[in-house]
């Protein structure tokens, strides 16, 4: 099952629509990698919402992912976790260590553009707008 | 109602089938919230084991019910592969879930979800791991 | 009449028992058909004796009789069949029904021993003139009927003690509420003593909270707790982990010694925990942390005023 990937602006927003399997996020992989590069994208947004297991397959990939586009000029933050997902990670030991997290979309809209300095406002006054 | 719920392990895909019907059975039993997805995390490490490690294998998925200290019902995992089976199984057992460096959680991670864990292992021969959850 | 069709033994299980009824043996048949003749009057005479003895205050008199008739016919079917099946469910359905009008536990035992002793003395009275006949027959009788007893009141405990644990699951969830004191800020006072139990159903409502309120920083006051085992203290650090997993920060306050020590022990590093002194300065911390411009009111003596660039 292919995962969407859309573009808003600076950012790119992965959401997970089912299940996925190893191979399905091995894809996810190469694909953002892929459109990272493309768009020259600061910020990526994996939304895990879906998702009722994050097993340490799944960990693993997700933290390879970041650790990649990070290296390829990308900011990545996950968003969706679920509370008991969230509870069976940390029973299981698993952490997302080095990569960004947040509550849901907005929110990590917000957490990129806090990261990234992104500012909303005029950076150069010189603008009208 | 079935009495046993089998799948056959082979491929990765495997294991996200193994850990729905895990799910779908730990509900129908009467499990909630946080305890479904602990035993879905827990089937989806040790099939991930057999993935890794024997290649093939198969998940047998029951209903258990115990009189002992009381009455409660409870879901029983049983993982069976015929791999090439592990040579120190306290060894493999010992890396804990405290050492936070683990990703490979599979056995120990597995049994720090469930309530019961048993393991039997034989070079050469296989490995089978079986795991219980109790209604509390 | 009933007919009376072969069933298997069964094996009394009850430590109490010293041997094991037969329930083929002619003498609990000859026992079972005296209870079906003289079903009237000893119902009767137990449901009065039942009052007598002031037990089952809290139900009327039809309701007594009514549930005696009930308790009988299962008691004599029990002596029958040697089966407690059907008894074991009656008496779980009677106790679901009769715990919340406030029956305790002694007058549940406390009617059985009466049935026991209705039954016992009407069997006097039969046997009176034989006494060897007599023993033989209470032979029979004894280790079913202390079977029974044991049936019904081991029902009616359980059901109590799951009542009992429902109502503490509830006391529970209602001393730890998680409050939303301000956007995107939950607070969460722990007071008392956390078990393992406790301790995760916490955490759940926590995550939950954190969902719900949408909240992005968690204060965790823990200055009502004395102290915490290392069990706990590891469901503490794992608590963090999982808030910030869902994007929120945990800022603990009201960290005694003792339970920073407990702390240490396990191996967490307390300059990574984000702990605070107390509730008051955590609530600053959150406050700072979500970018809340926090002003001292002009009765605090000369604290500078803590300012953040929004």
């Amino acid at each position: 099952m292919a995962v969407p990937v859309l573009k808003q602006g600076d950012y790119l927003i992965a959401s997970i629509q089912s299940v996925l399997s190893d191979a399905d996020l091995l894809l996810l992989r190469d694909k953002l990698s892929g459109s990272v590069g493309e768009f020259r994208s600061r910020g990526v947004i994996i939304d895990v919402t879906v998702l009722d297991v994050i097993d340490s397959f799944a960990t693993r990939t997700l933290r390879a992912i970041a650790h990649m586009l990070k290296l390829r000029g990308a900011e990545t933050v996950i968003v969706g976790i679920q509370p008991d997902v969230a509870f069976a990670m940390v029973e299981l030991g698993l952490t997302l260590e080095g990569v960004g997290t947040a509550l849901d979309l907005e929110e990590g809209l917000a957490y990129l553009d806090t990261t990234l300095g992104t500012k909303k406002t005029m950076q150069n006054p010189g603008h009208g707008k | 109602m079935e009495s046993e719920l089998h799948t056959e392990i082979q491929s990765a895909a495997d294991i996200v089938t193994a850990r729905q019907r895990g799910r779908t059975l730990a509900m129908e039993i009467g499990f909630a919230g946080v305890d479904v997805t602990l035993v879905a995390a827990a089937i989806s490490e040790i099939a991930r084991n057999i993935v890794d490690h024997a290649r093939r294998g198969e998940i047998v998925l029951s209903r258990v019910e115990n009189t002992h200290p009381h009455s409660r019902k409870g879901i029983q995992i049983v993982a069976r592969d015929e791999g090439p089976g592990i040579r120190d199984v306290v060894k493999a057992m010992q890396y804990g879930y405290s050492t936070r460096k683990g990703l490979g959680v599979g056995l120990p991670g597995a049994k720090w979800l469930m309530d019961d864990f048993e393991i039997d292992s034989q070079v050469g021969k296989g490995t089978t791991v079986t795991m219980r959850k109790w209604l509390h | 009449m009933k007919k009376k069709s072969p069933r298997k033994i069964e094996p009394l299980t009850s430590s109490s028992t010293k041997q094991r009824a037969d329930y083929s043996d002619p003498l609990l048949r000859e026992l079972v058909a005296h209870l079906r003749q003289n079903r009237t009057q000893l119902r009767e005479e137990w449901a009065r004796r039942i009052t007598d003895a002031q037990l089952l205050t809290a139900m009327s008199k039809e309701e007594i009789f009514s549930e005696a008739t009930s308790v009988y016919d299962n008691y004599v079917e029990v002596l029958e069949t040697g089966s407690v099946e059907a008894l074991q469910a009656y008496a779980r359905n009677l106790s679901e029904r009769i715990i919340p009008r406030g029956v305790e536990t002694h007058e549940v035992l406390g009617i059985v021993l009466l049935l026991r002793d209705v039954l016992a003395r009407s069997l006097f009275k039969k046997y009176q003139t034989d006494f060897d006949l007599l023993n033989r027959v209470l032979d029979s009788y004894e280790p079913a009927a202390n079977r029974i007893a044991n049936t019904v009141g081991v029902s009616f405990v359980q059901e109590r003690e799951r009542v009992i644990r429902q109502q503490q699951e509830a006391i529970r969830e209602l001393s730890t509420p998680v409050l939303q004191v301000r956007e995107r800020l939950l607070i969460l006072p722990i007071i008392g003593v956390i078990d393992a139990h406790r301790a995760r159903q916490l955490t759940e409502q926590l995550l939950r909270g954190i969902r719900g309120n949408r909240a992005k920083v968690v204060v965790v006051d823990i200055t009502g707790v004395p102290t915490i085992d290392q069990t706990v203290a590891n469901h503490l650090v794992k608590t963090v982990e999982a808030s910030r997993l869902m994007g929120a920060s945990v800022i603990i306050t009201g960290l005694s010694a003792e339970i920073a020590q407990t702390l240490v022990t396990i191996g967490v590093d307390l300059s990574k925990m984000n702990a605070v002194g107390d509730l008051q300065g955590g609530i600053e911390e959150a406050e700072r942390l979500l970018g809340y411009k926090v002003i001292s009111t002009p009765e605090s003596p000369a604290s500078a005023s803590k300012e953040t660039a929004a």
